[in-house]
């Protein structure tokens, strides 16, 4: 059997985000054409382009290992570790125009490298680390069971490269909002049994920073190059705040109840309902779209809403299968 | 061709606040003879929200919606990005652990069913392209869509995340670089706008509890659609086309410029290029007027 590796090369166009925030008013992109071969990753042009073709071009990188998370920019708007993102899969999905650019434009210094102050504010407000009184002189280990360590669900293998971050949404409108990687790394300690914060749980759910402000859009799980899934952590935070009670009664968290009060009584959604249980008095400022919904036909009255057939087997499923309490 | 048939799984608002994505799916399948046979018994699927307070009922839920189309013999399909995802986390979930499925499984006994894992779950959107076939679709177009650009909005959850949307379709897609709109535009004769907002959020699910957030993702969708010479917008989602379709004053303020475009549901361009009527397709139902008819 033959085990040679055979190594191809493709011309690709690159156009690369360049900014001096000492000397430039604004951004520019440079292009660049080089031959580029299947053993490559995006790391390798990024030198290559300093090297070659322009020594001031400035980007991070380190361990080149993806451990780090030093090297973390978008390609097409993808967000991407450089060091371990193969040329070959980004031509695959690109096609052979690629567009090099920071993680995030509006936080740039220079070039690739972006200030990421907001990104270790919001890590630092999460309290990312472990709680607990420590006896100096213990008797013996403070184990932890295999069974509890998987409850982690790798959230502890996150690199902090941002990647997730600079990816979300939310993250973009909303200053405020704590964002993926911050929320994997508050469920990475609030998920430790050896763990004791107090506060950490009612931070993640405070409103515009927390939790409830997610879009579930899971552009951070296609992101995250450690495969770690933030949204589900989100998901569980979400959880946890039910679990331990301090879920506060407010529109995000009615409107997560509300489904299922709504299924109970009619199997599928009465949606005016769910907006006027989660809203209360303060449904009135969706008057006007609603009024312009009902004249279009788009506003089915509470009598007019459609049960489930065997409403009966729903019924008798939310009382038997849910144990959440709010 | 053997006639496709699928368990229809409506979700809540083609009933209520999209009847018609409900109407014009239904007018669809009549053209392309596929034959829907609608789970009424099905529950909401939670939306992405049941789970956040209660994981547990959201997946017997969805399990009971799939044993029903199961008890048919039949690929679930369903009309609702959210719908989608929900169902297929749902099946992926229990058809990779079994110990979750023995659980869920003692809970649907108490009502008669089963959940066996026998059933697909795939979007109307997928089965036009990967069992009616695009090709075929072309043949039957009546009226090319030829003098529009249409920009297709994706939504995220058929995109995202993508190891469950590659296992509910055949047509594998990439959440960064979708095409399964684009080349159904192009089937319809249409030309596709290309912008960068087209497999973004809309900000949906934050409607309530974080409005801004949800009025600028809606109004960037919208403006990127404009900027790229859309004469109207194209949406799998219904949730996605409530956002686009209602929320243009709240967006046009959070991001300082008017927009508003007529937003379709994909099956409203479908049934425009079969030959449907605007009255079939229920295209008076929508906020942003659809004028082009």
């Amino acid at each position: 059997m033959s085990t040679e590796h055979k190594i191809t090369t493709q011309k690709v166009n690159f156009k690369v985000f360049r900014f001096n925030a000492d000397e430039d008013y604004l951004p520019y992109y440079e292009n660049y054409d080089m031959e580029v071969t299947s053993e490559e990753v995006v790391l390798d042009i990024l030198n290559r382009i300093k090297w070659d073709h322009d020594g001031s071009f400035s980007y991070r990188r380190s361990c080149r290992h993806g451990i780090c998370g030093a090297c973390a920019i978008k390609v097409n708007g993808r967000s991407t570790l450089a060091c371990k993102e193969s040329m070959n899969d980004m031509v695959e999905l690109f096609g052979n125009e690629l567009v090099i650019e920071p993680l995030s434009k509006k936080r740039v210094i220079k070039d690739m490298i972006i200030d990421k102050a907001d990104f270790w504010e919001k890590h630092d407000a999460v309290t990312p680390y472990l709680v607990a009184e420590i006896d100096e002189n213990p008797q013996s280990e403070n184990l932890v069971s295999p069974e509890d360590a998987d409850k982690l669900d790798e959230a502890d293998l996150c690199i902090q490269c941002g990647a997730c971050h600079y990816a979300c949404p939310a993250v973009e409108v909303n200053e405020d909002f704590f964002g993926p990687a911050a929320f994997a790394a508050a469920y990475r300690f609030s998920a430790d049994v050896r763990d004791n914060s107090t506060s950490r749980l009612a931070d993640v759910n405070e409103e515009k920073q927390g939790v409830w402000d997610c879009v579930k859009c899971f552009e951070c799980a296609e992101a995250c190059p450690k495969e770690i899934n933030p949204i589900g952590k989100i998901t569980k935070l979400h959880q946890m705040a039910f679990q331990e009670g301090i879920a506060k009664n407010n529109v995000a968290v009615r409107h997560a109840v509300g489904f299922k009060k709504s299924i109970m009584k009619n199997g599928v959604l009465d949606e005016g309902g769910l907006v006027l249980y989660s809203e209360g008095p303060a449904i009135v400022k969706h008057l006007p779209v609603a009024f312009r919904m009902f004249t279009k036909g788009k506003i089915v009255p509470p009598w007019g809403i459609t049960k489930s057939e065997n409403l009966d087997e729903i019924q008798k499923l939310v009382k038997s299968s849910s144990t959440a309490k709010f | 061709m053997e006639k496709l048939k699928y368990a229809l799984f409506t979700g809540c608002t083609a009933k209520q606040s999209t009847p018609e994505q409900m109407m014009s799916t239904m007018a669809v399948a009549d053209k392309l003879g596929i034959e829907l046979v609608e789970l009424t018994e099905a529950s909401c699927c939670g939306a992405s929200h049941l789970q956040d307070y209660d994981d547990f009922l959201s997946l017997v839920l969805n399990a009971r919606n799939i044993a029903y189309a199961e008890k048919h013999g039949l690929t679930m399909v369903t009309i609702c990005n959210t719908c989608q995802l929900n169902t297929a986390m749902t099946k992926h979930r229990l058809d990779n652990n079994e110990e979750l499925k023995a659980k869920v499984n003692e809970k649907l006994a108490e009502v008669g069913l089963e959940y066996k894992g026998t059933s697909e779950v795939t979007h109307f959107l997928y089965a036009i392209i990967d069992d009616f076939g695009l090709d075929k679709l072309k043949e039957m177009v009546v009226t090319p869509l030829s003098q529009f650009n249409i920009a297709p909005f994706y939504g995220c959850h058929n995109i995202r995340p993508s190891e469950l949307q590659n296992e509910t379709h055949k047509s594998v897609e990439n959440p960064y670089n979708p095409t399964s709109l684009d080349d159904l535009i192009i089937a319809c004769g249409g030309e596709t706008v290309d912008y960068d907002e087209k497999n973004k959020c809309c900000g949906f699910h934050v409607e309530l509890q974080a409005p801004h957030t949800a009025a600028v993702l809606t109004g960037n969708a919208i403006a990127g659609a404009m900027d790229g010479n859309a004469d109207w917008m194209v949406t799998p989602c219904p949730l996605c086309h409530l956002k686009l379709d209602t929320q243009t004053a709240h967006a046009s303020e959070a991001i300082g410029r008017e927009v508003e475009l007529p937003v379709l549901h994909m099956q409203q361009m479908v049934g425009l290029a079969l030959g449907c009527t605007p009255a079939e397709l229920g295209l008076n139902h929508h906020l942003a007027k659809v004028d082009f008819v």
